[in-house]
């Protein structure tokens, strides 16, 4: 791996990065060389993790401490995990990566035209051929973090989430070896989100893929993920583009900046915005566009992240954050054998009649 | 939950009305049901067929009935021995048509038909444009036949009139009786035979085409029916080219300088003699001639009835639209379908649907949308060739032998034939060629007339009785596909029987057939002979619409229908026409008065009537 790069910006990155990026970065990087208006960013990569290790001359005593250790025994991983996060913070990380870090930072801050930009900063881990890898190390995200030397402490803090006793339990769990799974880094330019929420590009209810569900509220999307509003519901056709239906809902808070903290908070929405529509026809119509253009790249359903930015004219206000495989429906359908394909049209005729005899629950 | 049980009446218990009292002797014996078959017939379910058969059956006209009933029934259960399904049983109550689906349970016996199935049918698939091809001529042979189908005149039997020379002179040795008997014969095979056709292809083509259907809905749940259909209809149907024929003649009457003389509001009779007058006119009376046939050969009806006239018999129907037609393009309107835009909107939605799919599930959309899109053409076009230009045909040939009747003093009025069912107008032919023959009174005129009289009577009284939906056991769940192919009957449906209150609801729910919603006064019109009362901009209620209506649909705000499967002709047309409907209400004509304001909303299904107490 001599010779890898420490940074690698969102527009270098596609799917051959995987191992030195993870998954997350290498997603972004994705939608990003696809033409999806993602917020500019970087990744710290692997090789940069794997330097840190090698120079500082911890690795061996990393994996000399989790080595005998047993998933079950709580207060015995907790001790490992606290040892080992103690060694990372105390080891110097090599001038060259401080350098390349900062000068990244700069750069993304002379690009959007803001010094001291406040960013994401996000793990993004990693694990070669292994499936599922991208769980195995669990994800920190840091919000509103600005300055280079705060990015610099993040990134610290992200290599070490790799061993918090969560990750570490799973792993062991889950049967991967700690040493396969590595931990890179995303800095990604914070959106000041007026409002962002979530996005399905099918019907999440009964899986139609001609429609696509949009959940949105006020401020970052961190209230709708979590589950701490009723969000505003839109529905889109895919194929006519009609706004189908809307449902508003009182969003009682907020998830917005707090940039005295550098940090975000969670605060109450005052009575007469909580039933606002949260956004207008136009962004829900570039919403349901950019989440065809990324199902159609992806050629599959997509559970997508968004923010509409406050800083930002319409359309460039309206940025993806993720967007990951919906797993539930393209599951759920595989078990059909009335959907599969057939050689012959009587073989599906057949299918269809013969399926007529199974009395079910008809649907509503 | 539902009960199983005495929901519906036994087919032995229905209350017929006392007036109704001797119904039966209009009826061939194996069309009651009886004693013998009693264990077997409660235990089917039985619904009343008001797709095909909403009026009481005319006995003449249980022809109709009786000829599906054998074709239908055949091609499932032997032709192409569908896995699933046996045919469709009938059976008569009171003068109404009442039906029922046999399906195939037993796991082994599906197996071993499907074997059968997947060469017979699959032969048909493979084959369908070639076959279809000759379908198309096979139809023609049989309605070119009806039509040069010559009915003898016999002399009454008190004429001294004797039978033509040539008999003798080219050693014929058959007499006009025979050939009249001969006559009735053809004619009645000419009608079991179309009825042949009609069903060569249609369970596998509705086959076909719900096996996409019912893709779509798995694959988008919220797709709309419209939205299923418009991905495969064709826009060059037959279907449409009587209607087309009459914009034609709108653009012909205008060009040639006769728009005047067809705007009059007079019967077309007296028009025609006007046109008749001017060189312009009777160019114009030319190109009528060439659209008659065979396109004004459009039953106002579903043609299943002898008084569901068609265009040719009553010129006043075409001349009204026509008249509507030209106003119209006085207006400036073109009256051109856009064609292409909508062949091009066509495969849009078929593109961006596929694009919505993995590639497995694409390729068997692909698969299906081609399949569908190759036998919807006949599933389209075969009721003009039978119904509707067979039938029409049919219906007057028998008034050929219903004139010679009244000649002959077996009947007051032509029409009196229809009131006796095909085996026994063979006995009164019989009657008639033997008194002919010998040259003494038949029986029929003393015979006939009084039985005429009181079915007449008991006819008109079957129409005031409102007959149950439904009769016997009904199956937990409806599995037999051709009762929710055919007739859009689901278990919901016949939840929605069971409830007595449905009838008296403000709020009737049906199927989205076609896109909108309006408000406006309803017009009731149970039979094509009715539609003359639709006044401009009211709702049309009725039971089914066909789309030989066309010249009322411009005239109309919205379309409601009792009933209407997913392949209902109807919510086609309306689409076309661009107003909206609500198909398969179940009650709409019992339920909405004419001249009550309802709300339509064709994107729902719902009806609501607005002035109800």
């Amino acid at each position: 791996m001599q010779g890898e790069p420490y940074i690698l910006w969102f527009e270098e990155i596609d799917k051959r990065h995987h191992a030195l990026v993870g998954g997350k970065n290498a997603s972004l990087g994705e939608l990003t060389q696809a033409g999806i208006r993602v917020p500019p960013g970087f990744a710290v990569t692997t090789e940069a993790f794997r330097v840190f290790l090698e120079r500082g001359d911890i690795r061996d005593e990393i994996y000399r401490l989790l080595k005998p250790l047993d998933p079950s025994d709580i207060s015995e991983v907790e001790r490992v995990s606290r040892a080992i996060r103690k060694l990372i913070s105390e080891t110097p990380v090599p001038e060259e990566i401080v350098v390349a870090i900062r000068s990244a930072y700069d750069e993304l801050a002379h690009r959007v035209g803001v010094s001291g930009v406040p960013v994401a900063v996000r793990s993004s881990a990693t694990a070669e051929d292994l499936p599922g890898a991208s769980f195995a190390g669990q994800q920190d995200t840091y919000l509103w973090v600005q300055g280079r030397d705060h990015v610099l402490v993040r990134t610290l803090v992200c290599w070490s989430s790799l061993f918090t006793p969560r990750a570490i339990t799973y792993r062991m769990e889950m049967g991967f070896p700690h040493e396969k799974v590595l931990i890179s880094v995303g800095i990604q330019k914070m959106v000041n989100a007026r409002s962002a929420g979530v996005m399905f590009t099918l019907n999440p209810l009964n899986g139609d893929r001609s429609k696509i569900a949009i959940n949105a509220s006020w401020g970052l999307g961190e209230t709708v993920v979590a589950g701490e509003v009723t969000p505003d519901e839109y529905w889109v056709d895919k194929v006519t583009f009609d706004i189908v239906k809307r449902v508003i809902s009182p969003k009682t808070v907020e998830c917005v900046p707090n940039p005295h903290f550098r940090e975000v908070t969670v605060v109450a929405v005052p009575e007469e915005r909580q039933m606002e529509p949260c956004l207008t026809d136009d962004e829900i119509l570039e919403l349901a566009r950019l989440g065809k253009q990324i199902e159609r790249h992806y050629g599959c359903p997509q559970d997508i992240e968004w923010a509409v930015d406050k800083d930002l004219s319409f359309p460039e206000s309206v940025v993806i954050l993720q967007s990951r495989p919906e797993t539930v429906w393209s599951r759920k359908k595989q078990d059909d054998p009335s959907l599969k394909p057939k050689e012959k049209p009587t073989d599906y005729v057949a299918s269809f009649l013969l399926g007529q005899l199974q009395p079910k629950q008809k649907e509503t | 939950m539902t009960q199983k049980n005495g929901a519906f009446p036994s087919p032995f218990e229905v209350e017929i009305p006392a007036e109704l009292e001797g119904w039966e002797e209009m009826y061939p014996y194996y069309y009651l049901f009886s004693e013998e078959r009693r264990e077997f017939e409660e235990s089917k379910f039985w619904f009343q067929d008001r797709m095909h058969h909403p009026e009481p059956l005319y006995p003449f006209d249980t022809i109709t009935a009786e000829s599906w009933w054998v074709a239908l029934s055949q091609y499932t259960t032997r032709i192409f021995v569908i896995p699933p399904a046996l045919g469709i049983d009938q059976r008569v109550v009171g003068g109404y048509l009442y039906i029922s689906a046999n399906a195939v349970t037993d796991p082994d016996l599906v197996q071993k038909r499907l074997e059968h199935f997947q060469k017979r049918a699959g032969y048909y698939y493979q084959n369908w444009d070639t076959l279809y091809a000759k379908w198309k001529e096979k139809a023609e042979q049989v309605i070119r036949e009806l039509e040069e189908l010559e009915v003898p005149d016999l002399p009454r039997y008190d004429e001294q009139v004797y039978e033509d020379e040539s008999v003798v002179m080219e050693g014929a040795g058959i007499g006009s009786g025979y050939r009249l008997l001969e006559a009735w014969d053809r004619l009645i095979e000419s009608c079991y035979k179309i009825w042949q056709y009609h069903f060569e292809f249609l369970n596998l083509g509705y086959g076909a085409y719900v096996t996409y259907f019912d893709f779509c809905k798995k694959n988008f749940p919220d797709i709309s029916d419209q939205t299923i259909a418009r991905m495969v209809a064709g826009i060059d149907v037959i279907l449409y080219r009587p209607d087309q024929e009459l914009r034609n003649l709108a653009k012909k009457a205008i060009e040639l300088g006769v728009a005047d003389v067809l705007k009059q509001n007079k019967p077309a009779e007296e028009i025609m003699a006007d046109l008749e007058k001017s060189e312009a006119g009777k160019q114009w009376l030319e190109a009528l001639e060439q659209a008659r046939q065979p396109w004004f050969n459009f039953s106002t009806g579903t043609g299943f009835y002898h008084h569901h006239r068609s265009w040719n018999d009553n010129l006043d129907i075409p001349f009204a639209a026509i008249r509507g037609y030209i106003e119209q393009l006085e207006q400036g309107n073109t009256l051109d379908r856009p064609l292409e835009e909508i062949q091009k909107e066509r495969d849009r939605l078929a593109d961006e649907y596929a694009a919505l799919l993995d590639e497995e599930s694409r390729k068997a959309f692909l698969d299906l949308l081609n399949l569908a899109r190759t036998v919807y053409p006949y599933v389209e076009e075969h009721n003009f060739y039978v119904e509707h230009w067979h039938h029409s045909i049919m219906w007057n040939k028998v008034r050929e032998f219903g004139r010679l009747f009244v000649k002959h003093g077996f009947f007051e009025d032509v029409d009196d034939i229809f009131y006796l069912h095909r085996f026994e107008i063979y006995s009164a032919l019989y009657d008639l060629v033997t008194s002919w023959a010998v040259g003494t009174p038949a029986r029929g005129p003393g015979y006939w007339p009084s039985i005429i009289a009181r079915r007449k009577e008991l006819i008109e009284r079957m129409k005031a009785w409102n007959p149950p939906p439904a009769l016997g056991t009904p199956p937990e769940v409806i599995t037999e596909p051709f009762t929710i192919i055919l007739w859009g009957i689901t278990s919901e449906t016949i939840e929605e029987w069971r409830r007595p209150e449905a009838a008296a609801a403000a709020t009737l729910k049906g199927f989205a057939g076609s896109p909108g919603q309006v408000e406006g006064p309803a017009r009731v019109i149970r039979r094509a002979e009715e539609l003359d009362q639709v006044q401009e901009g009211e709702i049309l209620v009725c039971p089914i619409t066909t789309p030989s209506w066309a010249p009322v649909f411009p005239r109309v705000k919205a379309v409601v229908t009792d009933i209407g499967g997913m392949m209902s002709h109807a919510a086609i047309v309306c689409r076309e026409y661009g107003i909206p409907a609500v198909v398969g209400t179940g009650y709409g004509t019992k339920t909405i008065k004419s001249g009550q304001r309802i709300r339509v909303d064709g994107n729902t299904g719902v009806v609501e009537i607005l002035d109800h107490e």
